[in-house]
């Protein structure tokens, strides 16, 4: 099992102020990581990062078998090597319905005019369905995806990341806000994702952390603090002071 | 996964599809309503019928049609993809420019040989030539072509020059614009300083277009000089009406797809729509080359009807107002901003042009050229504040009161 994404020695610094300080860190494909730790310790930072949204000053990220400076590539460009990401805050495109923010998401080609002459094949159509019953939506793929409730646009969100078929997907706090059986779906639909590829998932919850049964890394001050189990890390006395003593 | 719906026959089945006109009915009304106009005006135009319609009224139709024609690119520019270019008139003008020295030189060289050929030896090719450019440029001091018009009397070649210039100027502009990220109120600023430089530029005597005096003489069309401009007037009506149509179908055609779904959604998040990897820069560029094309071939077709080009018409207002007319009409959908150009474009030459009575109070006089702006302003703010979806929006209510 080899590593599908390397990050090594990365520092970034905003105004003086160290969000990630010397973190390294790796997941290997198929693997499901959950990431924890206190508020400004790093965690966003470090997948804006890897998806190429901030620049880091020294330290290195390498993806796939070909080990790929992600740092030389735009944020588009990394989409496209198989990265995706959801947001904190559910970022799905109100206007449009379900289906067209699917379609947008779909791997098919992204330039302007493959795009502008592209017709769903019954393929794409297929999947889109096959999408939408996954995250529960079948029967509001011709909605307004504003109207959706939040938990299904969270859902639809990582609907999306699916159709991107991404070998790695980060998902930042995806159990944000959500009901008791909303969360227990959206565990399932993670842990399906995490069957084939890698899935990287920021959380506060524990109790959802622990549902998800996975390794864990602790992130303390922009480095790695502690990582394994969730029960090693749990008995793990500094994670203890820093974060779950609190 | 998918190995295995394709194995039942129930889930492949693909959604009905439906034809381009029957998911957009909006396309085939609008294509209704320029028909049926497009043949009253024809059926009363002096040129063709009983005459109801004067020839001056006729050619201010056919050119509102190309301002409707503008107006949609700058719909899709801006109320589809989100970029407040406040510079596609600058395309405008350079269509009209281009179509311009066409007109002007191929008249110039036939009147230039009718005189010359009073004498008694037939004149040299270079002898025309330099009488052209002698008429042409007369009135700036000058009587050397300048080298831009070296193939001003080749039509084909002009007409392309309608598409390439608007399309390489904003190629250029766009690609150093978008890919510095400049976005937002900057952007708009920007193409403001390009139109008002472009302007600026044209002003100027030496630039080889005639400076103030601009192009003239542009309703007289070499090869068709003995048809009547009556008759002209209601063929370069025709001509509009269907490059409007044409212009429409195609934008209609290029915002309904997951194209327009992908523009639309950098209109509302540019940042997520890169995380799907999707190149943003380049889809904007996209679409502002593509609309400052559209635009350029509009302004080809406004100005042999308005008769007269110079730099004053691409100053930086005339942007700002286009930008007013789908505010007003309404952003985001096309038949809005075929709407807003109508109104206030007509609207605007009545009330300029002397047809509304001012009203006098006694103690003041309204004189309608002096108020068309703050009633315009004022028409603005109310439409932006009140109804943000413009006339447009109005369509809105009429089809939920019939489901």
């Amino acid at each position: 099992m080899t590593n599908l994404l390397e990050v090594s020695d990365v520092s970034v610094t905003f105004d003086g102020f160290r969000a990630i300080n010397n973190l390294s860190f790796a997941i290997a494909e198929p693997e499901l990581r959950a990431v924890i730790g206190p508020n400004g310790a790093g965690k966003t930072t470090f997948m804006d990062i890897v998806t190429g949204k901030t620049r880091p000053d020294s330290g290195r990220v390498l993806w796939g078998e070909r080990q790929v400076d992600l740092l030389k590539l735009s944020e588009s460009q990394i989409a496209k090597t198989g990265i995706g990401r959801k947001f904190q805050k559910p970022t799905v495109f109100e206007e449009q319905s379900v289906r067209e923010n699917l379609a947008m998401a779909l791997a098919n080609r992204r330039g302007p005019f493959s795009v502008l002459f592209w017709k769903a094949t019954a393929h794409d159509q297929a999947r889109i369905e096959e999408l939408a019953a996954e995250i529960g939506l079948a029967d509001r793929v011709d909605h307004r995806a504003g109207d959706l409730s939040h938990g299904q646009k969270q859902w639809l969100e990582i609907g999306m990341l699916l159709a991107q078929e991404p070998r790695l997907l980060l998902v930042d706090e995806p159990a944000a806000g959500m009901t008791p059986a909303e969360r227990a779906h959206t565990t399932d639909l993670l842990k399906g994702a995490a069957r084939s590829r890698a899935v990287m998932v920021i959380e506060h919850d524990m109790e959802f952390i622990r549902r998800l049964d996975c390794r864990v890394t602790v992130l303390h001050e922009g480095a790695v603090l502690a990582e394994g189990s969730l029960e090693h890390v749990t008995r793990n006395q500094q994670v203890i002071d820093v974060y779950l003593g609190r | 996964m998918t190995m295995q719906l394709s194995e039942d026959p129930q889930a492949v089945a693909p959604a009905p599809r439906r034809t381009f006109l029957y998911e957009n009915p909006s396309v085939l009304w609008f294509m209704a309503c320029l028909g049926l106009f497009t043949l009253i005006v024809s059926v009363l135009s002096e040129g063709m019928g009983t005459g109801l319609i004067s020839t001056s009224l006729v050619k201010i139709l056919g050119m509102t049609l190309c301002l409707c024609l503008i107006a949609i690119a700058m719909d899709v520019v801006w109320g589809y993809c989100g970029i407040l270019s406040l510079g596609h008139f600058a395309f405008f003008g350079i269509g009209g420019y281009a179509i311009g020295m066409w007109l002007m030189y191929a008249r110039t060289e036939i009147v230039v040989r009718g005189n010359l050929a009073a004498g008694t030896i037939p004149p040299t090719e270079a002898e025309v030539a330099e009488a052209v450019a002698a008429q042409i440029f007369g009135v700036v001091g000058s009587s050397e072509l300048p080298l831009i018009w070296t193939f001003a009397g080749s039509l084909p070649f002009q007409l392309a020059m309608v598409v390439l210039v608007p399309g390489l100027l904003a190629l250029v502009f766009g690609w150093l614009a978008f890919r510095s990220r400049v976005t937002g109120v900057y952007l708009s600023i920007l193409t403001q300083a390009m139109t008002l430089a472009l302007s600026l530029y044209l002003f100027q005597n030496d630039t080889g277009l005639r400076g103030n005096n601009g192009l003239s003489g542009l309703q007289n069309i070499p090869g068709a000089l003995d048809v009547p401009q009556s008759v002209l007037s209601v063929w370069f009506f025709w001509a509009s009406a269907a490059a409007l149509g044409a212009g429409y179908l195609f934008f209609a055609w290029v915002v309904s797809g997951k194209f327009g779904s992908v523009i639309r959604a950098i209109r509302d998040n540019k940042t997520r729509v890169r995380f799907l990897g999707y190149n943003v820069e380049g889809y904007k560029l996209f679409v502002f080359t593509l609309t400052a094309v559209i635009s350029g071939i509009a302004g080809a077709l406004y100005y042999p009807q308005a008769g007269i080009i110079n730099p004053a018409e691409i100053a930086p207002i005339a942007s700002i107002y286009l930008a007013v007319w789908v505010a007003i009409g309404g952003r985001g959908r096309l038949y809005g901003a075929v709407i807003g150009a109508v109104t206030v474009s007509l609207l605007s030459s009545w009330l300029t042009g002397g047809g509304a009575p001012n009203i006098d109070f006694g103690f003041y006089r309204i004189v309608w050229t002096d108020w068309w702006l703050v009633l315009l302003g004022l028409g603005f703010v109310l439409v932006t504040l009140f109804f943000p979806k413009g006339i447009g929006g109005l369509f809105d209510y009429l089809v939920r009161k019939k489901e």
